[in-house]
């Protein structure tokens, strides 16, 4: 069975058909896994017994002749800050190296009861703070097409198990482009849904007014299915949305002649000139299509990155308060008195990404600068929103680079944070507003790397952006 | 200059994060470089604009509440199960009032 060539619907098929086994199907994606993974470090850690007994909960369903859910048998990676019960959760901290989470995230009991099957959990920046996976206390993930190269961050690991094939699909986490700028790395789909769209809860918080759950795949189709399976209310999520889910696999058909697509000018101005081509190779191959194509403007956009520097790094300090060596694990060894231990269990438990984002925090909510810097930004974040919000009275979608050159090399960016921040420039705005947005895959660079194109809709907006998605798709595989 | 190597110390102090004398040098120079790029907000007029705390879409009202039924919490033990240190059903720490 070759793994990295199934799709869901391919899986579904054969595990109804009986030509393999759900059972059949985990134990060959975990010995898969783990003869691939030293290659890219992309799993922290498989999860069999897990997996072996989803597994056969499907097979059995089978046998009895119920719907086994859409995502029957299907290998799944979860990233490590989404927390499943009794698989050990690190969000990619020495902080939490042992934690056991003691309850399951709504994605992951949804993921399970359509029948899909957590083989592992991948690699991550360190509590999601990042954009090369660099940052992870267990060690970097290589790019699986350029083991030279990052996969993008913070989701890396996520996007490199789908895009070397281990896992048929992931789910990532997004704060301000950690599912698509991995996703486009890697040459696969990512997907940041509507804010509260799929619950958060279970999901390690990082900046609550910024977090996501995504799904990646190797195909729209795919991931929308995956999307559709997470998504919808959930009690223990306040900031989960009511609105019904529609089926976004079903929607995928539909075409795009006569859309409106938008290309903001202030989008392609920093690109790299290889990255711009294939941008623009696959906006004509839209308009070939049907879709109107016009330029608009998103006139806050060179805002953006310092805009979510204060309230993401604001909004992570105030988070990762709670990891005080009272209840997650690590405690430092060295303390008398209450104090020194706080301070030593964070001293020694961050890493160095962790820790600045905790004391550019501090500082921006402190004392005389929160009006300088923290509500300026929640001002800009409301400009930034109402770009978008006037864009789409004129476009159905907006397309646009998800990153401003493909994947770097290791090590290449480390020692410059500001110059990081900056390549997220195209991700963040999306993010800022809580629209949906998606990477597809969008053509190599003559070095093989791949690039991805980046498509925007309002809020609840997916079905259209799946449908452009698609349409980008079947024309690269044409 | 932003920001001093007193002032990261003050902060750091506030977050209760102990950082080495290198960590100081080396995030005070980082913070100058980001802090010197989040000036750039102060080119935008914001008067009048409503702060951005959260992103809102329409919904009825009461939508985000979940019915008022009680139902069980996590149990003592599964809580502390990942606790450093426990005893007696609850967290322990070093002793914050000397006699």
């Amino acid at each position: 069975m070759d793994i990295a060539s199934l799709t869901i619907d391919r899986v579904r098929e054969g595990v109804l058909a009986r030509e393999f086994s759900a059972v059949e199907l985990a134990a060959e994606a975990l010995r898969f896994a783990e003869s691939e993974n030293p290659k890219t470090n992309a799993y922290l850690r498989l999860s069999p017994e897990r997996a072996m007994a989803a597994a056969r909960r499907v097979d059995e369903r089978v046998a009895r002749g119920e719907d086994p859910g859409p995502l029957a048998g299907v290998p799944v990676a979860v990233k490590d800050v989404i927390l499943t019960k009794g698989v050990v959760s690190t969000c990619g901290s020495r902080l939490l190296a042992s934690y056991n989470p003691p309850y399951d995230a709504t994605a992951v009991e949804r993921l399970e009861a359509a029948g899909g099957v957590i083989i592992g959990k991948t690699n991550c920046d360190e509590f999601a703070m990042g954009s090369s996976t660099e940052n992870s206390a267990f060690g970097p993930v290589r790019n699986p097409l350029a083991l030279d190269r990052v996969p993008g961050g913070s989701s890396g690991g996520s996007a490199a198990v789908v895009a070397q094939g281990t896992a048929v699909a992931a789910l990532g986490s997004d704060t301000g482009g950690s599912i698509r700028q991995p996703a486009s790395f890697c040459g696969v789909v990512g997907v940041t849904p509507t804010y509260g769209r799929v619950s958060r809860y279970g999901l390690t918080a990082f900046a609550s007014s910024l977090d996501h759950i995504g799904p990646f795949a190797r195909s729209v189709k795919d991931a929308a299915t995956l999307l559709g399976a997470i998504a919808g209310r959930d009690v223990r999520d306040a900031t989960s949305a009511a609105a019904p889910v529609p089926d976004y696999a079903g929607g995928l058909n539909g075409g795009v002649k006569g859309l409106k697509l938008g290309l903001p000018r202030e989008y392609l101005k920093d690109l790299t000139s290889e990255s711009g081509d294939l941008i623009a190779k696959g906006v004509d191959a839209l308009r070939r299509q049907g879709c109107e194509v016009r330029e608009i403007s998103l006139p806050h956009t060179e805002y953006a990155v310092a805009c979510y520097y204060i309230i993401a790094t604001a909004e992570a300090s105030s988070n990762l308060a709670r990891y005080d060596g009272v209840r997650y694990t690590f405690r430092s060894g060295e303390s008398h008195t209450l104090a020194d231990m706080y301070r030593n269990t964070r001293g020694e438990g961050f890493g160095a990404e962790c820790k600045r984002r905790i004391v550019l925090g501090t500082y921006v909510l402190s004392a005389g600068y929160y009006d300088a810097y923290y509500l300026r930004a929640q001002k800009v974040r409301a400009l930034v929103a109402r770009d978008f919000a006037r864009a789409f009275e004129e476009v159905d979608a907006i397309v646009a680079p998800v990153s401003p050159f493909p994947a770097f090399k290791l090590g290449e960016k480390v020692d410059d944070p500001l110059a990081m921040y900056l390549s997220d420039i195209y991700t963040i705005t999306g993010s800022l507003a809580g629209i949906p947005c998606m990477s597809v895959p969008c053509g190599l660079t003559a070095g093989g790397l791949p690039v991805g194109m980046q498509i925007l809709t309002s809020h609840f907006g997916e079905t259209t952006m799946f449908r452009v998605a698609y349409a980008l798709e079947q024309t690269n595989r044409g | 200059m932003k920001i001093t190597e007193k002032e990261v110390r003050y902060v750091a102090d506030l977050a209760n994060l102990r950082i080495t004398d290198a960590e100081v040098a080396k995030f005070r120079a980082d913070l100058d470089g980001i802090l010197g790029h989040i000036d750039k907000l102060n080119e935008l007029d914001v008067s009048g604009v409503e702060p951005m705390a959260q992103v809102l879409f329409e919904t009825a009202d009461g939508a985000t509440l979940r019915p008022d039924v009680a139902a069980p919490p996590l149990d003592n033990q599964a809580a502390l199960a990942n606790a450093p240190q426990s005893g007696a059903g609850y967290f322990k720490v070093p002793k914050i009032i000397e006699r």
